[in-house]
């Protein structure tokens, strides 16, 4: 007694969990409370959502905030990685699982079962039939049928049940299982997204130019151990010709162990670098916050009859152009130069958009000529005498600002990516079809019987069916 | 010469064949048909060298491969793809089934999109790709997204065709659904040609102020008049529409277009469609953003949008196949998705912030 009654409830839970009206539910649940989350702005500073809060519904501040710090109880601010979210995608996963066995069985067994003869007044009924009267004996004929079932894509099995002949043959038969296979796909995601979540880790590094970190950092500034060392060599953004449009962000990384080096690569947004499991994306960048005093400055100076040297200087160094007796005093640095309406020059912001040195240079002590040199302008390298003097960095001062994951899930859920896309391909671009030709020899004719189903596109395979019936008649005309 | 010549001529003949279509359906000439059907392919022939001449010019500019140089980078090259996307799917449709009557249908979408661009003024400047873009899953990405959006689109109009066709009473709520649908879209766009003519006016060459002006003649006015007077007459709109829908009913069955035709095509359009979005939207857009960002799906609200309108058609999806539901209950499902499919194309770029915020 006590047992059937446990029984009923836990059929009650099953058949609960196996209804589509329980899953139309959870996408409910789901899709509503995400539009909660598309309209807070999650992980923000709460300012910005009483803002819109108030420009949305019309409230004021205090009201807002009110409205907010209810929200924010209910984990809408960070929604997605709330316990009930969670909880809503495990009972989403819950209905798929069981919806599925609660289903399967019945469709494998249908699977399962091979295409046999039907009787003649079977294949009449089929939603696509044909029927065509062939003058003449049969022989002949079978290899004909044969032929044109295999012509558009049927391996035809042949019956014989006294006088009456039968050819069958299926195709796309497991194309059923595609539903299954989708729904197995996303359950393969969620699970790949879970191992992520638990093993895995995203995180931030922030790395000047010249430096070696062996952590990266998650949020609030915790420590996170990488498990080898990285250090950025160099960071440069380059820009596109005449614009402040930036092309490419780059930074040069090499990984170490021990001091050794065994990975080198320059990454750009959209090519990380990866290493031990741990990949390392460009996101952003910006300044060092002891600012340009430590930065080393990269000029190369050659005079005009071609001695050149790399130099690396400071600003307020002074430098000689090689072979000459120019010497160059480097005055001022601007990130980001630009002149205003009456040609003096101004800084237009922090970060190194248009990075400018002022160069003063003089011959044996006289004062020959000042001005700029501008890193992303060549022609201002050229100066007055002939020589030439390169401004092709100011190492030091900038860092690249890299995201940093650790995900042993993300396999599997790219692997549940391709499952799904084979899932979806055999759902909706394949169908099971079946065909059958029974032959039934009359006086002088043979009676050709044609029936066929598909539980997708019947109209495509209306199609062939028909190209296949004229072609069974059209040849035996001609053969005559 | 400029892809924009071409753009702004297809821009025109669509309009024209928007009248045309209207026209023939409401005259049935058919001479009238075949006018509309020929400016259709002029402007989507005009549209087609556009789109590749513009992929020529940014190709030029951005110094890059083809694959990469794709125009598909902001909401007005998005906008303009859609258009073409739904242009095509539209003219396979006609070809196809040998009938013109979807076409008053079809344009009047193609050509809000296009009314939408020049009202939100947006820029139409070709700008070089921000590092972010510069992946060969752009192209993959938003080609089978907005192809799978055009085919919602269509799904959109033959399934509130069905409902015009399969409601009997006024008081049945699925004419009341469509009849309200209907009339806020109708009232939409009147809205948007309001804004225009007033901005063409007042905001001449201050391109960058209108997009904060959209529907600032109407319901977004600064006088409370003018937005009580908009209201009114959307609402003054939708009753007329629901009075006289019936009208719209017998015009579409008398061109040999049957409840079952739309049913048909609204299903095949979202099972074509649906596959096409979860490959080339979700999952493609995942693994891309697994390379750009690090993180295949963060919640962003374009995500979430997307998400949602899974949601809508896989829901449609099932009921139609596992509950064997027809008819109009499926039709009221297939609208809607559509509706959130606008939010997570137009909504998310215009309301919402997030990463992907390529579109202003």
């Amino acid at each position: 007694m006590e047992k059937e009654k446990d029984k009923t409830i836990i059929d009650k839970i099953w058949d609960l969990f196996a209804s589509v009206r329980t899953a139309v539910v959870i996408f409910a649940l789901i899709s509503l409370t995400s539009v909660v989350g598309t309209i807070i702005e999650q992980q923000a500073d709460p300012e910005k959502n009483i803002k819109v809060l108030a420009k949305m519904f019309g409230l004021g501040h205090d009201a807002a905030h009110k409205v907010l710090d209810i929200l924010d109880t209910l984990h809408f601010t960070d929604m997605y990685h709330s316990w009930w979210f969670l909880a809503l995608l495990l009972l989403f996963a819950a209905n798929l699982i069981i919806c599925s066995i609660d289903r399967l069985p019945r469709i494998w067994k249908l699977v399962q079962e091979k295409i046999h003869p039907v009787p003649a007044d079977y294949i009449e009924k089929m939603s696509i039939n044909k029927s065509v009267t062939i003058k003449g004996k049969s022989a002949g004929i079978k290899e004909k049928i044969t032929a044109s079932m295999s012509s558009i894509g049927f391996k035809p099995a042949e019956s014989a049940e006294g006088q009456a002949v039968q050819f069958y043959a299926e195709h796309g038969n497991y194309s059923r299982l595609g539903v299954y296979i989708t729904h197995l796909s996303i359950l393969i995601i969620l699970a790949g997204a879970i191992i992520g979540i638990y093993f895995g880790y995203n995180a931030f590094l922030n790395l000047p130019e010249g430096e070696t970190s062996s952590v990266a950092y998650r949020d609030r500034g915790v420590e996170l151990p990488l498990g080898f060392e990285l250090r950025c060599d160099n960071f440069e953004v380059e820009y596109y010709p005449n614009t402040e449009m930036p092309k490419v962000y780059k930074s040069w990384l090499v990984v170490l162990k021990n001091g050794q080096e065994l990975m080198k690569k320059a990454i750009v947004v959209n090519d990380p670098l990866t290493f031990e499991g741990v990949t390392f994306y460009q996101s952003s960048f910006g300044m060092h916050p002891d600012g340009f005093g430590r930065g080393i400055l990269i000029l190369k100076a050659s005079s005009k009859d071609g001695k050149a040297e790399q130099l690396n200087l400071k600003v307020g160094d002074k430098f000689t152009i090689p072979g000459t007796a120019v010497e160059g005093h480097v005055r001022d640095f601007s990130p980001a130069l630009s002149f205003d309406e009456n040609g003096k020059a101004f800084t237009f912001a922090e970060q190194m958009v248009n990075p400018a040195i002022y160069v003063d240079f003089s011959d044996k002590g006289v004062q020959k000529y000042s001005g700029w040199l501008l890193k992303r302008m060549p022609k201002t390298w050229a100066l007055p005498d002939g020589n030439r003097v390169e401004f092709l960095d100011l190492w030091g001062v900038q860092y690249t600002g890299m995201q940093v994951r650790k995900d042993p899930g993300v396999f599997i859920v790219y692997l549940g990516c391709i499952i799904m896309a084979i899932g979806l391909y055999m759902t909706f671009f394949m169908s099971h079809r079946r065909v059958w030709i029974a032959l039934t020899e009359e006086k002088d004719s043979v009676k050709v019987l044609i029936g066929a189903s598909a539980n997708k596109n019947r109209a495509s395979l209306e199609r062939k069916i028909e190209k296949m019936a004229n072609a069974i008649s059209a040849e035996h005309k001609g053969g005559k | 010469m400029t892809s924009s010549v071409f753009f702004g001529l297809a821009t025109i003949a669509y309009i024209f064949a928007m009248i045309l279509y209207i026209a023939y359906l409401a005259f049935r000439k058919r001479a009238v048909g075949v006018a509309a059907t020929t400016i259709t392919i002029a402007g989507f022939a005009s549209q087609t060298l556009a789109l590749l001449m513009r992929w020529a010019e940014f190709k030029e500019i951005g110094g890059m491969g083809w694959v990469r140089a794709v125009p598909l980078t902001n909401l007005y090259e998005s906008l303009i793809f859609f258009v073409w996307c739904l242009i095509l799917v539209y003219l396979v449709i006609e070809f196809r089934y040998k009938n013109r009557s979807f076409g008053a249908f079809i344009t009047p979408v193609a050509a809000l999109a296009l009314a939408f661009i020049d009202l939100t003024g947006m820029s139409k400047n070709i700008q070089p790709l921000v590092p972010a873009l510069q992946s060969n899953w752009l192209l993959v990405h938003v080609m089978m997204s907005f192809i799978s959006y055009a085919l919602f689109a269509v799904s959109f109009s033959t399934g509130l065709m069905y409902l015009i066709v399969r409601s009997e009473q006024r008081n049945e709520a699925s004419y009341i659904f469509w009849t309200v649908t209907l009339g806020i879209f109708v009232a939409t766009l009147a809205a948007m040609g309001l804004d225009f003519l007033t901005f063409k006016v007042a905001f001449m060459g201050k391109q960058e102020l209108i997009r904060s002006y959209l529907f600032k003649a109407s319901f977004r006015s600064e006088s409370t008049a003018v937005v009580a007077a908009s209201l009114a007459a959307t609402a003054g709109l939708i009753f007329v529409i629901w009075r006289f829908g019936y009208l719209l009913k017998t015009i579409i069955t008398s061109f040999n277009i049957s409840a079952e035709m739309l049913d048909e095509l609204t299903y095949k359009s979202i099972a074509i469609g649906f596959p096409i979005f979860t490959l080339g939207g979700l999952i493609f857009g995942a693994i891309w953003a697994d390379q750009a960002w690090g993180k295949y799906w963060t919640w962003d609200p374009k995500e979430t949008w997307s998400l949602i309108t899974w949601f809508f058609y896989a829901f449609f999806l099932h009921i139609r196949l596992m509950r064997g539901w027809k008819g109009r209950k499926v039709a009221v499902v297939a609208v809607l998705g559509f509706i959130a499919v606008i939010f997570t194309y137009l909504g998310v770029n215009l309301l919402l912030s997030g990463l992907h915020a390529y579109g202003s």
